[in-house]
Formats: C-alpha cells, structure tokens, sequence
C-alpha cells in the first residue's frame, strides 16, 4: 500500500506491506534509526514517538495508519544543532546511561510536560510508566524531567 | 597524583557531565541492529518449545520451499561447521561435567528455547516466516525443572555425563580440624536458613543483535555484536569455529546495557559467523524480547542453606553454607563458576574466625542455562549473610544493627587477612553504618513503630538494612589460575599524545552505559594536564584495540582505568627526558604539574607537553637512542581484588490485608574507595538499587512443571516502572584502596548487592509482630499476604 508521511518536517511517499508496523517503516524505510525497539508486547516504550504532536508507542500500530500524518523521532527534536531542552535537561542529570530506552523516554517525556507542564514527581514516575529503563534505576530520568519543567 | 593548581579544581572527583550523551540523546548513536549493512541475510531459529525431548525427524521441505529463503541448517547439517563444541571456559573442578553443548542441537533439546534448525532469507520476516514453516518431530521426555529433583537423578538429562549432578566445589577452612563443628556444638546461638534465590531475566533495554561481515576473497570477517566482550568473543569464535584469530575482528557498537547477559558467547553469533563465511555474504540476526526470555541466559537460580554459630555476645564463631546452583541445559561461558564469585564472602563484612565450610553443587535442569547477572554470585552470597544476620538478630533479641556493630571488621584492621587467605584492602563498616543509620533516621523509625504497629494495626512499619563487601576489580590472573578460570585478568591500555597535543586512549574495557568515554578521559587529564575535551577514547573493536579483557564485574576502573593512569606515567617520563634535553637540564630537575615542565629552582625555564609532543613528533632534536612520539602502552594485573562495601537501610509499609509492600525510604551509602566521577557514581548506584529491589519486590522468572517459561514478554516479567519504585537517599564515604594509584575500588555491582537483602530484611521486620521469620523473593502482594496468613494460622 502507499502512504504518505511527513517525518520531522520532509514528505516521505513509500509503498509498505499492510502488516509492517509503524516502528518498521520509520527505522527501515525512512532509515531513522534513533527510534528503538525493545520488546514485542508494546509494555517498554523504546520506539515512542509523536504522531501528530502526541507520543505514541510506534510499535503498537500499522504504518499504513499514520498515512497523512505527520511524525517527529528523537532525530527531529534537535534544532538548529542545539539540542532540545529536555535532550540537554537528560545530560545535565545523567539520565540516561546505556541510551537505549532515552530517545522513546525523551519523546515520552516532551510530552508529558506538554500535557503538565508542571508535574509533581510522582506525576511523573505516573506519566513514564510505559517506558522502562533498566539502567538509571529512574533515579535520573524523574530529575531531568522535573528539571526541564523547572527551567521553562 | 599529579598536583595541578593551575586549574580551581581537579578533574578526578569533578561531576563532569558525560560525552556519551550527545549521540545517545539524539538518535546518532548506532546500536547493531541499526548498522546499514547491504545485502545482509536475515538469520532466524528454530527453537524448541520442549523443555526435553529426542528430536525424531526435522523436515525443512517447507521452509526451503518459503518465499525469500536461502538456506535452512538442521542441527545435524550445522555439524560441519563446528571445530569444537560452545566454550565454557570455566571448569571449576577436574570432574565437572560440561556435556557437548552445539549452536543448534542434534539429537535431544534440553530446554525451551534450545535452537534445532535455523533459516537464512532475504529479510527478517522472510526468515520468521519460513522457520515456522520447518516442522520437527518431537518426541518429550519428562522435564527436570526443580534443584532438589534434578539432584535425585530421577530422570538424567545428560546420558553421557550419568547424573545431573555438573560439579561440588568445597571450600572447607578451620584453624584447627574440626573447628567448624566444634563451633556449632559449642555456640551460645545457631540459626539456619534456606533461601531460594530465583531465577531472572536480565533484560537489556536492547535485545541482542548481531551482523557478521565476511570478505570472501580476502579471508577476514567482521563480527558487530551486542556484547560486554568483544576481546573474549573474538578468541571464543576464533576456536569454535576454526577461524584464524588475526582474520576475526569483532566490533561491539553502541550496546544497550548487558548487566552480565552480554557477557558470554552465544549460538547466534558462532551461526551467524559461520553463515556468513559459508555463503559469502553478511548475515544478521535480531532477537525479539521474547525469544531473549528463553535463548539469553538468566541469572541467579539457588537454592542456600546457611548456618550461623554466635557466641553469647552474637559474636560469629563459624558459618556453613550448602549450595545447590542451577546451572540450567548446558554450561554457558562462566556459568559454573558464578556461585564461587560469592564463595569468599558468606561471611560478609563480619570478623570470622577460621571457621567457614562452604559447599557448591552445580546441577543440570531443562531450564534456559544461568550465567553471570549483576553481581554474579556476589548478591546471591550477601543475601544469605545477611538476612541470616537478622534471623541471628531476632534470634538473639537485640537490634540487627546492634549485631552488626559487634561482628564489622574495625577500621584499624584493614587490611585484613580473612579466613580465606584474601586480603581485604580497606574498609570503615561502621563508618557507612552510622552515616546510613543517620540519613535513614533509624532511632526515629525504631521509636514511630512502637506507636504503629500496635495489635491490630493495618499498616506495618519495618526498616531493614544490609551491609556488604564486594569483591570486585577482578581480577589477579593468579587467583583466577587457583580457581581454574580460563583466562586472566589483566587488562590493557595505550595512551598516545597526538602532535596536536590531543590525545588518544585506547582500552581493553567495553563500554554499555558505564561512560568509561568520559571517564578515562577525566584521568587523562588529570594526568596529563590536558582538557577532558581533548582527549579521545577508542574502545570496542579489536582492530583499534587489540589486546584487552573487557566490561563486567566492576573490573573497569579499577582494572582498566588503572592501566591507563600507569601509561600516562610512562608518558610523562619519556616526556621528561625529552624536556631536559630541550631546556638543557638534568632529567631528575624536570618537573610536571599542570601540563608543563618546568626545570626545578629556574621558573622561567619551562616547557609545555604540547611542545614536548610536537618536539616527540618531529624527531628534529630528541636524546640519542630515544624513539620519536609520546606512546605508551601498559598491561596491569591487579596484585588483589578490590574490596567496595557500604550499608544500605531500607523502611517500607506493608499492608496487613493486601500484602501489599511499600518502599518509604532507601538509603544507600556505598564506599567505592575514590570517585572518579560521582555523577556515573551515583547513577551506577540508583540503577543497581533498583535491579536489586526488582528481584526482591518483582521480578521471577517463571517455569510450570513442564519446564515452559510462563514469563516470557515484559507484559508478565515486571522489570518495575518508574511509578513502581521510590527516589533513593544517597551517602557515600571515601576509603581509598591501597592497592592501586587512583585509590578506587569499583562500583557497578555495589548497588544490586545490597538492595534485595535491605528491603527483605526490612519487609520481614514489619512482619516480625505477626511471628512472620522470612519472606520469599519476589515479595509480592500474594506471597506478602500468604505469609501473614501462614505465620497467624501456625501461632494459633
């Protein structure tokens, strides 16, 4: 089927099989590879994205659902080579450590704080819990993201 | 330690914020399933979803016949390709058992997940589709799935080896002979425990992933793989697979955290090597989070029996441990040796007299084989010492923390022999006690659960502590030799000075997470004088670095960071020589702080390493019969072990009705002798914490009687969210080790050995009025409540 999608700002036109999952088409078809995969049961949150500025776990629909819509991955945060204040807010409170689940906990988290944009911790510990981390004890992750509120 | 008071403050000790991160944060960096190989074919395996069974007939007709498919192998088609069976480079006794363990299996499988045949295609799904495609004939057998049951030999999984006992390794020390008997009979108190450590799923963030890259005409081939071990494995495929070793480079890219299950070879990567090489072409393989439940290795798995002699004081006079360790279906690459890592150390933090026997026995079950999980045996040891230290506690009538106080090693005994002949280096026990006890306010929580838990209260008030030692720095190439490991445990490090004066380190260790980037880059500049930015730090391929032994056991910094302290000393030395020469002085008036040299009582005399690195550089003017360029390379092998420890207290609220168990407060105060930098410091912490309350609170890997793995996704293994634990309270104190330059000790592993012992012994407090005496891992709602239940219905 052919879809039409615009990924951090460019119009990719692509044909894809109906079953390939959205994660897919952006990691092996768009070729972005900052979004992860990290589990088959939709429960880890690597592979969150924003579809139409809302985070959305990429593996829990088809490519051919986000036809017309339009994408940002972690490789779309960044503008103008400056990093966006919650990339920085996670390398000022060490929140990542292997990097495996940050670039789905980032784009989890920029959402969140679009929703609240001031949450208590535990609004937080709340509002991540569909992003595992297995490093950072989240310890960290809740900081930066308190510190990114903070800072606005 | 070089003195820079040019500078405000020393780099070593500085919260300096990682260069990791840049690429990690936005998506730059390239894990192995993200590398861009063209052309590759997609591996996909065939596993058993018996537990134990005889493989009657596999017919590949169909999957061959499968859109897409190049090749499907059988295990008795793979045969060929094999120069010897999967390594296991640790026979821990001269009579253990290591039956032939094949990348796919011929003949019988022997655990859910074990891989009978496998399929190459022109995609991943391709692959998938085609290996269900591939139809295999099974015949079961009944599945060994318990410790006590696999040690009866009522079914033998291993026909050759005749029994499912693997190995007993015995570690029997007394003063006098009989000691340890004579101390229990003459104890003032004993206590016996029997503790199950369950088996976990150590769970990655990234499952593993692999690409083999051949040159069919040049005769090299690539391995990029999501290893700890990229040095290990390039020998271990090389031997496997008959592959000279010079032609084999193996390349671990970004890696998405190991925690010890990247710390081995596997199926997939010897398959994937040999395709490659067989068909002339890349091949790949990505594996699915639940296919990791079954085909990673998995932690822990023991069954502890522990006793405790004390005299009437509480004083320990001897302590017995009998080990029952699951090895699982076949031996991986350390898995028998990891319940001896804890050997050393079931009596803890405690002055023991020569009174210690200690008992392993490995045994074969059809699970999925256990190996190293942070910690490696070490957790497992602390568990025993120290829940058995509350059981002595309560035993006894006095404080746990009382008990303690009179059994740490003192400060002015270290170092310290121990029973074992180890030397413990340093230490403060009571030190990171009492800073624990203050950060937890535990007189204030002792004194608020005599006014909460009142007959009838619904909530339970409990504190909890565990104090621990961590052997770690591993390790002496000697020690390992007297434990029959396979390998050393040096570790290697060149450091060069570009002529830009930038500088280059390349490291045997392999980083995934652990910042060793910023790190090593931080010594260096301390060292050398130079801005941290300036320094570059090569790591992960055994092209750019050749000789190492890698990431795991908290062996880094104090293995691998110390080797590249001793080369920027050499590097300073030959720069020396080359200062004097040029400033026309003698060599032993040289002085170096802050990046320069300087000639002693002459301070207008001096000369910056950037110039000594160009001068290095040129060769215009250097001492007769010294070599051009500023390089030094340094290979150390720790004399000892490093010896972390620390105390970590715990105050949870469990729920009388429910079971339910919460964490209030942890407080850990940990001791890694000198801190490089305690930013990765306290983050190595808070994620330690948190996988040891996981397995205390969460997580269990799951097998029914049949041997099928019930936890398999991450929907049923509960590797906790961050709504599922608490911020954490942490102290630190500073004892450097004597044993190294840096004074550091270590702290990767710190955190998980604490934790699961802290909040059970915590847990087990709160209960403690309900006559509740232990409480089995995971604690959740159901074994909380069940236990109430149990321990009300037995005081009726």
């Amino acid at each position: 089927m052919k879809i039409r999608v615009t990924v951090n700002g460019t119009v990719h036109e692509s044909e894809v099989e109906p079953r390939t999952l959205l994660v897919h088409y952006v990691r092996e078809v768009v070729g972005l590879t900052g979004t992860n995969i990290g589990c088959d049961t939709s429960s880890c949150g690597a592979c969150t994205l924003h579809l139409d500025g809302e985070a959305v776990k990429s593996c829990t629909m088809l490519a051919v659902q986000a036809d017309g819509a339009s994408i940002t991955t972690i490789e779309g945060l960044a503008k103008g080579g400056e990093m966006h204040p919650m990339q920085k807010a996670f390398m000022e409170n060490h929140g990542l450590q292997c990097g495996y689940c940050t670039p789905g906990m980032v784009m989890a988290a920029t959402s969140l704080l679009q929703e609240n944009p001031n949450p208590t911790e535990e609004e937080v510990r709340i509002g991540l819990e569909g992003n595992l981390c297995r490093c950072t004890g989240y310890h960290n992750i809740v900081k930066s993201v308190l510190a990114c509120a903070a800072a606005k | 330690m070089t003195v820079t008071d040019d500078r405000p403050t020393a780099v070593l000790g500085s919260r300096l914020l990682r260069k990791e991160d840049p690429a990690l944060l936005t998506g730059e960096a390239k894990f192995a399933n993200d590398l861009n190989i063209p052309g590759a074919l997609h591996l996909a395996l065939v596993r058993s979803p018996y537990a134990h069974a005889h493989i009657k007939k596999v017919d590949t007709s169909a999957a061959t016949a499968s859109p897409g498919v190049v090749a499907v192998y059988t295990g008795a088609e793979a045969q060929s390709l094999w120069a010897s069976p999967m390594p296991s480079a640790w026979p821990v006794t001269a009579d253990m058992k290591n039956p032939p363990h094949y990348p796919l299996a011929v003949g019988k499988v022997n655990y859910v997940g074990d891989a009978v045949a496998c399929v190459l295609a022109n995609s991943e799904t391709a692959a998938r589709d085609a290996a269900e495609l591939v139809d295999v004939d099974y015949e079961p057998l009944p599945a060994v799935v318990d410790l006590e049951d696999a040690l009866s030999d009522r079914v033998v999984i291993h026909a050759d080896a005749g029994t499912n006992k693997c190995y007993t390794w015995d570690l029997k020390i007394e003063g006098t002979p009989g000691q340890v008997d004579e101390a229990f009979k003459s104890a003032a108190y004993t206590v016996k425990g029997r503790y199950v450590q369950q088996r976990l799923i150590p769970a990655a963030m990234e499952p593993r992933a692999l690409v083999a890259v051949p040159q069919p005409f040049g005769g090299d081939i690539t391995l990029y793989s999501a290893t700890q071990i990229p040095h290990i494995l390039k020998v271990m495929v090389s031997l496997t697979l008959g592959i000279p070793e010079h032609q084999m480079r193996v390349v671990a890219p970004a890696v998405g955290g190991g925690f010890g299950s990247k710390l081995d070879v596997y199926a997939e990567e010897l398959l994937a090597v040999a395709l490659a090489r067989k068909h002339g072409t890349p091949v790949r393989w990505n594996e699915t989070r639940s296919e990791a439940a079954v085909a990673t290795i998995q932690g822990r798995g023991q069954i502890q029996h522990v006793e405790l002699a004390a005299d009437a004081s509480g004083k320990l006079t001897a302590v017995r441990i009998r080990l029952l360790a699951d090895m699982g279906g076949y031996l991986q690459l350390i898995t028998p040796g990891i319940p001896l890592l804890g050997a050393f150390l079931y009596a803890g933090v405690y002055d023991l007299p020569h009174a210690y026997d200690f008992s392993c026995t490995g045994v074969f079950t059809n699970l999925t084989p256990t190996d190293a999980y942070r910690g490696a045996g070490r957790p497992e040891a602390t568990y025993a010492i120290e829940r058995a230290m509350d059981q002595l506690a309560d035993e006894m009538g006095i404080d746990p923390m009382e008990l303690r106080k009179r059994n740490f090693i003192a400060k002015e005994q270290f170092p310290y022999t121990a029973f074992t002949g180890l030397v413990y280096d340093s230490g403060d026990h009571l030190a990171a006690a009492e800073k624990a006890a203050a950060l937890a306010d535990y007189d204030g929580v002792r004194a608020r659960q005599k006014t909460q838990n009142v007959p009838g209260a619904k909530k339970l008030l409990g504190i909890g502590q565990a104090s621990y030692f961590e052997m770690c720095g591993l390790a002496p190439s000697r020690v390992l030799a007297s434990l029959n490991y396979g390998a050393g445990g040096w570790e290697a490090a060149t450091v060069r000075v570009l002529p830009t004066n930038k500088v280059q380190v390349v490291t045997g260790t392999s980083p995934h997470g652990q910042g060793h980037e910023t790190a090593w880059s931080m010594i260096v500049a301390e060292k050398l004088g130079v801005p941290v930015e300036d320094v570059d730090v090569l790591h992960s391929d055994t092209a750019i670095s050749p000789l190492g032994l890698d990431t795991y056991g908290s062996r880094s910094l104090p293995v691998g960071g110390v080797a590249i302290a001793m080369s920027c000393d050499k590097i300073i030395e030959k720069a020396k020589r080359i200062a004097a020469h040029q400033l026309e002085a003698n060599e032993d008036d040289i002085e170096f702080a802050g990046g320069t040299f300087s000639v002693k009582g002459s301070p207008d005399k001096v000369l910056p390493l950037a110039a000594v690195a160009f001068a290095a550089f040129t060769a215009h003017n250097l001492p007769d019969g010294l070599e051009p360029n500023l390089e030094a390379h340094t290979t150390y092998d720790p004399p000892n072990f490093s010896w972390p420890f620390g105390t970590h207290i715990c105050t949870v609220e469990v729920d009388v009705e429910t079971g339910k168990v919460d964490v209030l407060q942890y407080v850990a105060v940990d001791d890694c002798g000198n801190q490089v930098n305690p930013l990765i410091v306290e983050g190595q912490v808070h994620g330690g914490v948190v996988q040891g309350l996981a397995q205390a609170l969460y997580e269990d890997a799951v097998y029914d009687s049949d041997g099928n793995m019930r936890t398999a996704t991450l929907a049923e293994y509960l590797v906790p969210a961050a709504s599922d634990v608490p911020s954490l309270t942490l102290g630190h104190t500073v004892t450097p080790s004597p044993t190294n330059q840096l004074g550091v000790k270590g702290i990767g592993e710190a955190g998980t050995i604490g934790a699961a012992p802290t909040v059970i012994n915590a847990i087990v407090d709160a209960l403690s009025s309900l006559g509740v005496r232990d409480i089995s891992m995971p604690a959740s709602p159901q074994t909380v409540w069940n236990a109430i239940r149990n321990a009300q219905g037995a005081s009726k």
